[in-house]
């Protein structure tokens, strides 16, 4: 356990080797540091993982972990924190997924973006992001977790705005800083009501007092787990912080596959699940949770039905399966939605890779309406992308199956309309996906399928076929996070309800595989209402109802302000002096008999005050 | 008369004095003057004090006396160089038009 600060130092001293050579450095050698940092990282994972299973072997407590005290950071009064890293089964599954998928994304991006001017500043930003996002996972305190969070924003924001000089990418950037810090701030107003209420901040202090020192369903633990949660939604793109996701997306594809897929989204479900004793104090927390969760995915499953950018696609996926992560917490089925954490990180980056693949094999075309027929030119990514999918769609035997079935059948046990929307739900992801793979691969266009040329890199396949052999047989992983997670109950429901789990996504496929491909039943295309297909196209107008809300109030004040109505007083103390000054100038004329003239007329004023008074 | 109304006449004479010298202060341009009509303020200062001086038996009046004549002596010294000065250069002593210090 010893070396377990290497894990986020690796990444960071990658960071620092690639800043101080401000740009300097050989492409080959950037990629070496990039890649090799993270690699690097991902070993000691796995020598951390065999000590970590050696020491549960030796009859280890369940849940219990290891704490590494590296050194005192702030001392002030009562506030007392150490940089320290703490690892259990949770942040060790977590450890897997950053680093073993960050590693193959590195691989990849390392191709992706072999003709990018600013090679070495993309894997600049990518080793900082990962170091920060380790450093959020081995937080012991809510701090440190704290810096981690932020430190994975910033790198979010550089990313998104990578390519800097279209000014739509820095809009999208900044919609996403700033969307994402309306949730921070609810997030750090909880860290400071935890340290009134209960004196400490480290994780496990507070775990432990919580359930110590608050009822169940009392107001404090709430308050706490409902602005905990806030922070959560705005890294985790749920609503009603959901908007900065779509436009994440002009953000380079491995950063879209890496951030905005496999890791920093997930972080919201991390932080819920690394607190949940506190979630579990307050039944009406749980059940927001479960509940953003729920329209989360429902909203983004009828979005993804009508984007036409590939990414964007993906992306509402993306939301709708954080979503179904959110539910699966909701309902107290923890160690499912790590599970799904897991899996999903896996199949969501292997489908946003291989979409890079695509649009780069289309030179930087991202409209799936000028794709098509894709099937014979692109075949490897074709198969990547059927697997991917499947996983999606949650076809049994891959992976997103096995992790998805616990997560309705818990749904199920809690409230049964939880359920139903969340089969709903994977019955939109049927379709959506369906309708994506056709109009890429099978659909042929008019004029026939567009030209396609052959990526250069090497390292542009290993990676995606990597990701779809473990997407396909991750079901069958066990993952140590179920050992720092409480029990999920056993899920007995009725036979029908498993049933229906399996069947509405064949149903959807066969629906979405008429419509699409054969043509018919045109009455279902949503897209015929124009007015719905508006509606949807742009996520249920939420861009432009925070837009009416916020933006425009928010700029109409600072129009207002512009001439700073606080800065008045200050500058009426300029103007005042500046018209004394002028007046009593006047009375230095250089004409001496004036002076003289006063000096008299003062001293008779002064002598008449003497005598008179 | 009295002491006491000798005493009175002197003020009033040095009040007098002081108004007329500051007058000319005031309204002559001529630098020359102005120094002249100084001196008439500073003698009548001297005056009072000696008044005064004689008034209580003191002898502090004639060394105030002293004082003055010797700050007017300094006066006049300097300030008539000034206007031998100010003539040379400006070629005139009309003080209206020596108004250069101004703010």
């Amino acid at each position: 356990m010893d070396i377990l600060w290497l894990i986020p130092t690796l990444p960071l001293l990658g960071f620092t080797i690639l800043v101080l050579s401000s740009g300097r450095m050989p492409r080959e050698k950037a990629r070496v540091v990039g890649i090799g940092s993270i690699a690097l990282s991902f070993m000691t994972t796995l020598y951390i993982a065999t000590q970590y299973y050696a020491a549960a072997s030796h009859g280890l407590d369940h849940g219990a972990g290891f704490t590494v005290s590296l050194w005192p950071w702030i001392v002030a009064g009562d506030l007392n924190l150490n940089f320290s890293l703490y690892l259990d089964g949770l942040s060790l599954s977590m450890l897997f997924v950053i680093t073993g998928v960050g590693t193959l994304i590195h691989i990849y991006a390392s191709g992706y973006m072999w003709d990018d001017p600013d090679y070495t500043r993309f894997f600049t930003y990518m080793n900082l992001f990962v170091a920060a996002m380790l450093m959020l996972v081995l937080a012991d305190n809510l701090v440190l977790m704290f810096l981690g969070w932020e430190g994975v924003g910033l790198c979010s924001f550089l990313l998104i705005g990578f390519w800097y000089k279209d000014p739509e990418n820095g809009f999208a950037a900044r919609k996403a800083f700033v969307v994402t810090r309306a949730g921070d701030t609810a997030f750090a107003i909880g860290l400071f009501l935890l340290f009134r209420e209960l004196g400490s901040l480290e994780i496990q202090e507070i775990l432990h007092r919580a359930t110590d020192e608050w009822e169940v369903g009392a107001n404090m633990p709430t308050l706490i787990a409902i602005l905990l949660l806030g922070g959560a939604v705005g890294k985790s793109a749920q609503l009603p912080l959901q908007t900065w996701l779509p436009d994440a997306m002009a953000g380079p594809t491995p950063v879209s596959a890496l951030i905005h897929a496999a890791t920093m989204v997930t972080a919201g479900v991390y932080l819920i699940a690394r607190t949940h004793p506190v979630f579990l104090l307050s039944p009406t927390a749980m059940t927001l949770v479960a509940s953003v969760g729920l329209i989360t995915l429902l909203i983004a499953g009828f979005t993804a039905l009508n984007q036409w950018d590939i990414k964007r696609v993906l992306a509402y996926s993306t939301m709708s399966q954080i979503g179904y992560m959110f539910l699966a917490l909701g309902v107290e089925a923890w160690d499912s939605s790590i599970f799904h954490l897991m899996t999903h990180a896996l199949f969501k980056a292997l489908l946003f890779l291989t979409a890079g693949s695509i649009i780069l094999a289309l030179h930087h075309e991202q409209d799936i309406r000028k794709m098509g027929g894709l099937r014979k030119q692109l075949p490897v990514p074709f198969w990547c992308f059927l697997i991917g999918s499947a996983c999606l769609i949650a076809l049994p035997p891959t992976s997103g199956f096995w992790s998805k079935e616990p997560i309705l059948l818990a749904a199920w046990e809690v409230d049964p309309v939880f359920w139903a929307g969340a089969v709903l739900g994977a019955f939109l992801t049927a379709i959506y996906t369906t309708r994506l793979m056709i109009l890429v691969f099978f659909y042929t266009p008019e004029g026939g399928p567009p030209e396609t040329h052959e990526p250069k890199g090497w390292q542009l396949h290993p990676p995606l076929i990597i990701l779809a052999a473990l997407s396909l047989v991750a079901g069958a992983f066990h993952l140590p996070a179920a050992d720092a997670l409480p029990h999920a109950h056993e899920h007995h429901p009725p036979l029908w309800v498993e049933v229906t789990g399996i069947l509405l996504p064949l149903v959807g496929i066969f629906i979405g595989y008429q419509v699409f491909l054969k043509e018919k039943w045109q009455g279902l295309r949503l897209a015929n209402q124009q007015a719905l297909r508006d509606f949807l196209a742009k996520g249920w107008g939420f861009d432009w109802l925070y837009d009416a809300l916020l933006v425009k109030p928010f700029l109409t004040l600072a129009r207002l302000n512009r001439n700073d109505l606080v800065d008045l007083v200050p500058k009426g103390v300029v103007v005042a002096s500046t018209q004394c000054y002028y007046f009593f100038s006047r009375g230095q004329n250089g004409q001496l008999r004036f002076y003289v003239a006063t000096m008299a007329a003062a001293a008779i004023m002064i002598i008449s005050l003497a005598l008179f008074t | 008369m009295t002491d006491a109304v000798i005493i009175d006449h002197a003020f009033i004479l040095a009040a007098i004095l002081f108004c007329l010298g500051l007058t000319g202060v005031l309204v002559r341009r001529n630098l020359v003057f102005v120094l002249i009509s100084l001196e008439v303020m500073l003698n009548a200062a001297g005056l009072a004090f000696i008044a005064a001086g004689s008034a209580w038996g003191q002898a502090d009046g004639q060394i105030m006396f002293l004082a003055v004549v010797t700050l007017g002596a300094a006066e006049v010294a300097v300030g008539l160089g000034l206007t031998l000065l100010l003539f040379r250069r400006f070629n005139s002593i009309d003080i209206d038009q020596l108004n250069k210090l101004k703010g």
